[in-house]
């Protein structure tokens, strides 16, 4: 019968001994637990030094989202005034967050590493179509250190006109 | 005239009980939460103080639900039974020499005959609700509350022989002279039956099968929606104040204190003492597991009652051979 004893004793003094230590609260939202470094949270369609995006729209995040949350249209690129390196790029580019479930595959799949998953996500919204990120919304147009890649994008004049 | 008075003792008595059982509320939960390596709730005012008023401003404005099938009447009784069992029984309980409500001669027994009718309101509420998990529930809370209410009265009887009288002012005052004359030391057997045994009364932890959520979700008060749970809830705060109070005056010497004690009146000492067990009671409700219902009854009838029993023996036989006659 002691041994009974003297064991909820043991466990009454480990949690005396806890009243004791720091809590590990973290007082969400003043404090904010940093997120991983391959934290899945919101899409963001990143740009090259030069300004151009790196998004070519070949639509293969479109295949690859098993929620079918990305809708991409891609368009041909104007070469006075172009988006993007080469022939075309994303014309429209709308991610459903509601769909979406943020595991990832999209970024994976995308050829030219332009759309990454932020750490934002603290992304809740009062209405579904306000939850529905197009382009503007996605492009990250501030300073990146991406360079345009070398022999890769072949220099696009136009579409040549074939005369039979 | 004495009727006025009278009433007006007791409005203070309840104002004060509910603001007790409001103190109660917030230092359980954030004691809980200290001593489960996390803060407790710390959002309402500084350091949660006003979780309580928040807590009771919520369960007012919830829809009052009664079940289809239930007994209307039984059904809005039962709460009410509980809560006026608990806040009678604090008419006996002195808490300082001479101040209380009721001073009558029989003290102790009134308080023994009140808690036990604290088992109708459990018993009501669960039958009323006419559903499966409160039928058991409220089952096995009676049957729970009567059998360790026994190990209680003869470990009460012990301390009654020992002090000579059934008042409560002079059990207390049968305790002067320092930490070793309280009777926690000579009714050392005794004081542990009745701490488990009080446990067992309030249906707290490790004795709080009868409303175990994962196990009963709600017990004998599932049915119940908004202040008629609160009635419940503060009921059962009241509860466990009055067992630590009485603890505090039966075992721990009331408001004797020695040394630096002295010097505080007696009504802070007595309260320190409270405090103290109330602590001692969150402290047990963070770290022990849950008794199962059948070990539950077996420790009752088979362990803690031959406990009391012997220990009773044993105090008679003191007394009558040994004590100096008074």
């Amino acid at each position: 019968m002691f041994e009974g004893v003297a064991g909820i004793a043991k466990g009454l003094g480990s949690t005396l001994k806890v009243l004791f230590r720091k809590k590990t609260t973290i007082q969400y939202p003043e404090q904010k637990k940093p997120r991983s470094a391959r934290y899945h949270g919101r899409h963001e369609l990143r740009t090259y030094e030069n300004g151009l995006e790196m998004c070519v729209g070949c639509e293969l995040c479109q295949v690859a989202c098993p929620a079918a949350a990305i809708t991409v249209l891609a368009a041909e690129n104007d070469p006075n005034h172009p988006h993007s390196p080469g022939e075309r790029y994303g014309y429209k580019y709308q991610v459903d967050l509601l769909r979406c479930i943020f595991c990832g595959m999209c970024e994976e799949a995308c050829p030219t590493d332009c759309l990454h998953l932020t750490q934002e996500f603290e992304l809740a919204n009062w209405s579904r179509e306000s939850l529905k990120y197009q382009k503007d919304q996605l492009v990250n147009r501030s300073p990146s250190q991406f360079k345009v890649p070398m022999n890769v994008y072949p220099p696009f004049e136009g579409r040549k006109v074939v005369k039979a | 005239m004495t009727i006025l008075f009278i009433t007006l003792k007791a409005l203070i008595l309840a104002v004060g009980l509910m603001t007790a059982a409001a103190g109660e509320l917030i230092m359980e939960r954030k004691m809980l939460g200290y001593l489960q390596y996390r803060v407790g709730p710390n959002r309402v005012g500084p350091w949660g103080l006003l979780q309580p008023i928040a807590d009771v401003v919520k369960m007012l404005f919830k829809e009052d639900i009664i079940p289809r099938d239930a007994d209307k009447m039984v059904f809005r009784l039962a709460p009410m039974v509980t809560f006026f069992v608990a806040l009678a029984a604090w008419a006996i309980i002195p808490i300082g020499p001479g101040m209380a409500m009721a001073n009558v001669n029989a003290g102790l027994l009134v308080f023994l005959a009140i808690g036990s009718m604290g088992v109708y309101g459990v018993a009501l509420g669960g039958w009323a609700s006419q559903s499966k998990y409160t039928l058991l529930g409220s089952m096995r809370a009676t049957a729970q509350m009567i059998s360790y209410e026994l190990a209680m009265g003869m470990a009460l009887i012990g301390v009654i022989l020992m002090a000579g009288s059934v008042k409560l002012d002079d059990i207390v005052a049968a305790q002067a002279g320092g930490m070793y004359r309280y009777f926690w030391l000579p009714q050392l057997i005794g004081f542990g039956v009745f701490i488990v045994a009080a446990l067992a009364e309030t249906a707290r932890t490790p004795f709080d099968l009868p409303e175990a959520e994962a196990e009963l979700v709600g017990g004998y008060h599932t049915e119940y929606a908004g202040m008629r749970f609160g009635l419940f809830f503060l009921g059962e705060i009241v509860h466990l104040l009055t067992m630590a109070t009485l603890i505090s005056l039966l075992y721990l010497g009331g408001w004797n204190g020695k040394g630096i004690f002295a010097a505080l009146p007696p009504t802070v000492n007595l309260l320190i003492k409270v405090a103290c067990m109330i602590f001692v009671f969150i402290w047990i409700r963070a770290t022990w597991p849950r008794f199962r219902y059948d070990r539950l009854m077996a420790f009752g009838w088979k362990v803690m009652l031959p406990l009391a029993a012997v220990n009773l023996i044993g105090t008679a036989v003191y007394v009558a051979l040994w004590a100096p006659k008074a």
